[in-house]
């Protein structure tokens, strides 16, 4: 196959995984958190949710009608052929699959309010590029609902206040957010850098499974204490009360400027999407975050 | 909490028979309005023009469907509800020029549109964020759209449902809001976490 079209075939199969099929670790959070709700709305709130992630995978329709800003994530390896053929695959598969799955169309121009009709537009479908070494391209995509996505917030925390600042701006975060963001959601969170790297960060660390904690034990000794801390809160499933108000917390770094201490929340609902493969040099390709079910 | 089933119109004497936390099912027309659906209607209200669809004992939906259409006829695909909060802005006018009995959305609204709720006996039913084929299993048919200018998630969508639901009674008609009394809670709890994690508010 020209590699043109493999990019293709596999950027719409990731999204129509990504739309349909919550991943694995998001759903077994959701199961855990149904059976330790202790509140009678937030235990219906889960319930509803399981039910609805069956009735997806059994009509192979997406999850939720919000089917996001489409956004992707391409590991590039520097020797991988056709590289330039990659950002034209990607919009072929977003067109492709906003008529076939289909997807909302969500890409509105912000001065006609326009709305283009197939999920592409200036800068949408995003794209993410890392160039890494070796012949493989990885390919990810996120389909980042707009309800969780309108109370991400990025910041600057007094440096002298240090990690303190950080937890009262995440805890103050949540709960300004209450109930709009669908939670329970997933904290992706990051600091340093500036303004633009703590929330490109914060964003690119929900595409972490929930159950991979920051390798670094201090790092995940906060990731620990901000998630028991938020599920204090009471907002609750969908906010109508409740223990389960995060999921879980991912958190990411970039070294700071010593007058800096860039701060960024990346809220995720729990209709958290994502879905990856592995473009290898000779066509194969691997599915990472699910099987390919067609 | 109680079970309640509704069939549209739905009577105002009705509405008032609900309280915060009970459940409540819809069968009938619902009527999908967003933030552009909310400004024209309320425009044309101004104007003096009949809206496509007479919404008297309806209940409107904030929703942005994923919908599909062979030949002349749409399905809905998915349809779960879209964040509230956005349409406080128009919903006490929306309420009391239109009359219908039942907002349905995510996430709550405020103050204003509960003092409308109570005011012209209204109910504000929460649907799970995201549930949206549970919510496009209940719709039978979609009866047609209006305002497709608007864009589809936009346009104003009549759906013919079938047992709706379950939707949480979360803003009653008596001046009761759920989401109001969990963000008090929530406030009084912020104290004890600043203290757990060492913070000085």
């Amino acid at each position: 196959m020209e590699t043109g079209k493999l990019f293709e075939n596999v950027a719409f199969n990731l999204l129509k995984l990504a739309v349909i099929y919550l991943p694995d670790d998001v759903k077994q959070a959701l199961k855990k958190a149904h059976e330790e709700e202790t509140s009678d709305t937030g235990k219906t709130q889960l319930k509803t949710i399981l039910d609805n992630i069956e009735l997806a995978e059994k009509y192979q329709a997406p999850v939720c009608q919000d089917t996001g800003t489409l956004i992707f994530y391409v590991k590039a390896g520097a020797k991988a052929k056709d590289l330039d053929k990659v950002e034209e695959a990607l919009i072929n598969a977003t067109i492709k699959a906003t008529k076939e799955i289909p997807l909302r169309p969500n890409a509105v121009d912000p001065f006609t309010q326009k709305n283009s009709g197939d999920n592409t537009g200036r800068y949408i479908p995003y794209v993410n590029w890392e160039i890494v070494p070796g012949d493989k391209v990885e390919l990810t995509v996120m389909t980042k609902g707009g309800g969780s996505e309108n109370v991400c917030i990025g910041g600057m925390i007094v440096p002298g206040e240090g990690i303190n600042g950080l937890k009262k701006f995440v805890v103050d975060a949540v709960i300004k957010a209450g109930a709009q963001p669908c939670p329970p959601n997933i904290l992706g969170i990051a600091i340093g850098g500036g303004a633009d790297i703590s929330m490109r960060l914060a964003k690119r660390t929900l595409l972490k499974p929930l159950d991979e904690p920051n390798p670094d034990p201090a790092i995940a000794k906060l990731e620990k204490e901000i998630f028991e801390a938020v599920n204090m809160t009471g907002i609750g499933p969908m906010g109508l009360g409740g223990k389960t108000t995060i999921l879980g917390v991912h958190i990411d770094y970039a070294f700071r400027h010593p007058a800096s201490f860039p701060a960024a929340v990346a809220f995720n609902c729990w209709a958290a999407r994502r879905a990856s493969a592995r473009i290898n040099a000779d066509g194969t390709v691997e599915y990472l975050t699910h099987k390919l079910k067609w | 909490m109680t079970v309640y089933k509704f069939k549209t119109p739905i009577s105002e004497e009705d509405v008032r028979k609900l309280k915060v936390n009970d459940v409540l099912y819809v069968t009938g027309t619902i009527v999908t309005a967003r933030d552009q659906a909310h400004r024209r209607a309320l425009e044309f209200f101004k104007q003096g023009k009949p809206l496509p669809v007479n919404l008297e004992g309806l209940a409107v939906f904030h929703c942005g469907p994923v919908v599909s259409k062979e030949g002349e006829k749409w399905t809905a695909v998915a349809a779960g509800p879209t964040t509230s909060t956005r349409m406080d802005l128009f919903e006490d006018e929306f309420i009391k020029n239109f009359k219908v009995r039942v907002v349905i959305g995510k996430g709550g609204m405020g103050k204003r549109t509960t003092d409308a709720m109570a005011k012209y006996g209204v109910v504000y039913g929460a649907f799970t964020g995201g549930a949206a084929i549970l919510a496009a299993k209940a719709i039978k048919n979609v009866r047609s759209v209006e305002w497709l200018d608007l864009g589809t998630p936009e346009a104003m969508w009549i759906f013919e449902v079938e047992e709706f639901g379950p939707l949480a009674v979360a803003i009653d008609s008596h001046g009761n809001n759920v989401f109001m009394d969990v963000a008090k809670n929530v406030e009084a709890n912020k104290q004890k976490i600043y203290q757990k994690l060492g913070i000085s508010p």
